[in-house]
């Protein structure tokens, strides 16, 4: 009680802020509701990746069969120089690097959003025959039909495998869709679509196999602005929804009951979220061929090197965009397919986080 | 849910392996009388028993006996593969290809043809055996590491992992070399035809051994899959069960993948199926899946001869077109069991 | 805070073909602490989750204020229903502030994700549950009693007036079932939330609820005060076993003593 006489007001008691056991910040706009905790090792680690992600690319555009001074590409990005290095810089070395950005992102956030509707590390879309189902699709543009063009080859791939991928469903419904039964029938399903694709490799002449088959690897060889336009249009189409669709995965993650019970439309989050991270995989597969690993990696490693739980959609990003202009710069070197590149590294990082992980449990 | 007693559940069984061998034999018999060139099966009969050096009786020997022959050891053994992994990892998903088998053997051949430019069969029948040798010994002690031991979650990334770096290298081998990429293509699918019957027998002793330690150890499998600790108190010796469970897996598809080439889908497929009339019984389980797995080989290379007028299909093929609407049909009908 | 009362009127629940209960009318009184007892397979945690709107009845209603739950938008009965789910997954790594914080879910908009009035609740039910001091530790390396206090302190974060538990007590070891009791207690009779939960311990329930609801068979046998519900003659037609009551000397509740078995 404050004494007889003092003026004093008390202060109203403000609660100490919450403490979540890492150093983060609070924002919060002043005229909109708008708010959020941003976690500083997440902030920091993002920056890093980014700086990471601007030195391959600066390296990127300026090592080639035309070497480039960093001076040379800078000027050229913002419309100076030579027009020589002009033409080589942004006509041919930026769209593919911004495509291995963009399909980075894309592959990343995709593998997140299966991660965590499986509750399963090892999630992927895989297990519904799309990546058998776009190569399906590809190879009948590619060989049946005998088309090299690129849009057909896309059109062909993204209709392979989301037919696929309906139809596993269709046949995986019996009054619902049981975990079980998808796995089995998309097993079955890519199995089948899996000896299709030998087998049109078996009868076309070899040149032609070759070509298929490097398509199969997951290739961004030869991809210019073309190509660029009409994938970044539709990955801009699809992040809102990603956004949208964010919190409601999150609470999936405590289980059915829970989310559900804390206002979440559990089935219907899962099904469009389903449907935006097949989408997102066959927005990659149609620009760029099957690149495997990064939607399985990208995720698991933001979620290590953030150290925070759960649907890290940014980190993932940001990880999966580092790691596959990466591989197109160690694939440009060697002259393969970066899907080669992404899978041979892919198998060494999981031994390597395997042998880790249980040497420690 | 059947219900029955053991008594009634063996003599089920016994009869269903009797019409099984049944059907084998008959499967046998279509094998060397069907082909893609066609001959009359009192040709076949005469180039069996009375061989004039004749080419219709030069088919019969050279290819269609061979390919028979080679079904006859390749089926079980890729069916028993499956069979014991599924049980060793309690998985019913299982399959000889996530232990990198196909992997290995592939990745072996592709040295063998791109490194060496060794081109023939009998040639790289060797590397093939001892890529698959290695990476399941590779995979099995990575999915050892640590204090837990061996789980099937464990293998199984084991198995992902080694398989994708192994792909991955081999692509990237083939995709440079032409001749590499020619000859790896045909050796990927597997395929009963074009192996010599020397190469056969010189692998065969491996196979035999794999599928008599199996049976031998089939009853210790029961037992084991009630859980680790269970079993040793029920007085299964739980550790050389496994050794010999991975040594019989290694010698099977190992020598399986030699001789035929990777041919996916049969270890999945066949114990899966098996299990569903039999029961969990392993003493039933190994032995269906040896008889079931030979007739659906030879079943789907018979149809591969004849399917298409002037080609012919390759099991590793067939096994797929045939198996997976099976697998698909026999999953829609029966309650999902657990994985 | 305002009195609720949830009602289920001549409810038949089930799953799939198997029916578990038909017209079952139940009425959960406003302001009460309530037990639902009964053995396995009774009905109990189907009831509740219809109570909770996680079960769809394929006749009858289910009312809360009067109201059919069906109007409810999913956030809006999220604000006005808390549940305790008997497992939910902590997701790997997830630390204390974080998992209570999951709690606000129905009160936040898609750029609106921690306001002050979402950190305000968050103190406010990690306070009441006693768990402050955890605030900043991973879920995981909790003990079973201080994980449940995390899950129960997530559900008062939404700040709901009605609380719904499914065996809240169940795998926890008897000086957290205890603790855990009391604070239900204490969130029915300080805070004066409407307590639901379903207990596997008839004295357990007898001494900490004010109302008691016993189940058999999908049916609903007795429902009242505990000392109307917990007698001889409804014991032993709810649970099968004979038994006499004593009152506890504790808290003066009644107690269950189980006879001892005559060979028969």
């Amino acid at each position: 009680m404050p004494p007889v006489g003092d003026r004093s007001v008390s202060a109203p008691v403000v609660p100490p802020p919450v403490d979540f056991g890492r150093r983060g910040y609070v924002v919060r706009a002043r005229r909109v509701a708008a708010s959020a905790r941003l976690d500083r090792r997440a902030i920091v680690i993002v920056a890093a990746l980014i700086v990471v992600l601007l030195v391959v690319s600066v390296a990127t555009l300026a090592i080639g069969t035309y070497q480039l001074t960093v001076g040379e590409v800078v000027s050229a990005l913002f419309g100076q120089g030579e027009s020589r290095v002009r033409l080589i810089v942004v006509e041919w070395r930026l769209p593919r690097l911004l495509l291995a950005i963009g399909c980075g992102i894309a592959l990343a956030i995709s593998g997140a959003i299966f991660q965590s509707i499986t509750r399963n590390p090892l999630g992927s879309p895989d297990v519904i025959g799309l990546d058998a189902g776009a190569y399906t699709g590809a190879l009948v543009v590619m060989l049946v039909i005998g088309s090299g063009s690129y849009s057909l080859i896309a059109a062909g791939s993204v209709i392979g495998g989301l037919a696929t991928a309906a139809v596993v469903y269709l046949l995986a419904y019996r009054g619902g869709v049981e975990g079980f039964r998808l796995i089995i029938v998309g097993i079955g399903v890519g199995a089948l679509l899996a000896s299709f694709n030998t087998y049109f490799l078996l009868i076309v002449d070899v040149n032609q196999a070759i070509v298929a088959a490097s398509w199969g690897a997951g290739s961004l060889n030869a991809l210019g602005w073309d190509q660029l336009g009409p994938f970044s249009l539709v990955l801009l189409a699809l992040l809102p929804f990603v956004v949208a669709l964010a919190p409601g995965l999150s609470q999936g993650e405590l289980g059915d009951d829970a989310a559900q019970a804390l206002g979440s439309n559990v089935e219907r989050t899962r099904l469009f979220s389903t449907i935006v991270a097949v989408a997102l995989t066959a927005l990659v597969t149609a620009a760029a061929g099957p690149i495997s690993f990064i939607a399985l990696v990208a995720p698991q490693l933001a979620k290590r090197m953030t150290g925070l739980p759960g649907l890290g959609l940014v980190a993932s990003a940001a990880v999966g965009a580092t790691l596959l202009a990466t591989a197109d710069f160690i694939a440009q070197r060697i002259a393969l397919p970066v899907g080669l590149v992404t899978v041979s590294a892919g198998g060494c990082y999981l031994i390597w986080l395997l042998v880790r992980e249980y040497r420690r449990s | 849910m059947r219900t029955r007693t053991p008594a009634a559940r063996n003599a089920l069984n016994a009869a269903g392996m009797l019409v099984l061998l049944a059907a084998l034999l008959g499967i046998c018999v279509l094998s060397v009388l069907v082909g893609a060139r066609d001959m009359a099966a009192s040709d076949v009969i005469k180039g069996l028993f009375v061989f004039d050096g004749s080419t219709e009786h030069l088919v019969v020997w050279e290819s269609r006996v061979p390919r028979t022959l080679i079904g006859l050891f390749v089926g079980p053994a890729l069916g028993v593969c499956g069979a014991l992994i599924q049980a060793f990892t309690r998985n019913p998903l299982a399959d000889p290809g996530i232990l990198g088998v196909n992997a290995g053997a592939s990745f072996a051949v592709t040295i063998a043809v791109g490194l060496f430019g060794i081109t023939s069969a009998s040639g790289y029948v060797w590397f093939a055996f001892a890529g698959a040798l290695i990476v399941t010994v590779a995979v099995y002690v990575l999915g050892a590491t640590g204090r837990s031991g061996i789980t099937p979650e464990k293998l199984t990334l084991a198995g992902v992992a080694i398989s994708a770096v192994l792909g991955g290298v081999a692509s990237a081998i083939t995709l440079k070399n032409r001749e590499a990429f020619d000859s790896v293509r045909f050796w990927a699918v597997g395929s009963l035809a074009g192996r010599s019957l020397e190469t056969l027998w010189a692998i065969v002793p491996f196979i035999v051994v794999g599928l008599v330690l199996a049976i031998a150890i089939s009853r210790s499998l029961n037992v084991i899959a009630l859980g680790d600790d269970l079993g040793r108190s029920l007085g299964a010796r739980v550790d050389v069960t496994r050794v010999l469970t991975i040594a019989s897996v290694t010698l099977l598809a190992g020598g399986a993948t030699a001789v035929a080439g990777p041919i996916a889908f049969v270890g999945l497929m066949v114990p899966h199926a098996v299990r569903w009339f039999t029961g969990p019984d392993q003493r039933w389980i190994i032995p269906y899946s040896m008889v079931a797995a030979a007739i659906l080989l030879l079943v789907s290379d018979v149809v591969g001869r004849i399917l298409l007028p002037s080609a012919e299909l390759r099991v590793g093929i067939m096994t797929a077109v045939i198996g997976a609407p099976i697998l698909i049909l026999l999953a829609r009908r029966r309650m999902a069991h657990g994985l | 805070m305002t009195e609720h009362a949830l009602a289920t009127v001549g409810v038949s629940l089930g799953y799939g073909k198997r029916s578990i209960s038909s017209d079952l009318t139940v009425s959960i009184p406003a302001g009460s602490f309530t037990a639902i007892v009964g053995p396995n397979a009774s009905g109990k945690s189907t009831l509740l989750r219809a109570l909770a709107r996680l079960l769809a009845p394929s006749t009858g209603t289910v009312l809360l204020d009067g109201r059919d739950l069906t109007a409810f938008g999913t956030k809006e009965l999220a604000r006005s229903l808390g549940l305790l789910p008997q497992t939910s997954i902590a997701p790997e790594g997830i630390r204390v502030a974080d998992l209570v914080a999951r709690g606000r879910f129905p009160h936040q908009k898609t750029f609106d994700r921690w306001s002050s009035l979402d950190e305000a609740a968050v103190a406010a039910a990690m306070n009441a549950t006693g768990i402050t001091n955890l605030s900043g530790r991973h879920v995981d390396e909790l003990s079973g009693g201080q994980r449940q206090r995390v899950w129960v302190a997530m559900v008062l974060a939404q700040q709901t007036d009605v609380l719904l538990l499914d065996e809240p007590t169940t795998f926890l070891d008897i000086a957290h079932q205890i603790s855990a009791l009391e604070l239900f207690q204490d969130l029915n009779a300080r805070e004066g939330h409407t307590l639901v939960a379903v207990l596997h311990d008839l004295n357990q329930a007898a001494r900490y609820a004010s109302h008691i609801i016993a189940m058999s068979d999908g049916q609903v046998v007795a429902s009242g005060a505990p000392r109307e519900v917990i007698t001889v003659e409804i014991v032993e037609r709810v649970f099968g076993i004979r038994c006499r009551i004593i009152d506890d000397p504790e808290s003066g509740t009644p107690m269950v003593i189980p006879l001892a078995r005559v060979a028969d």
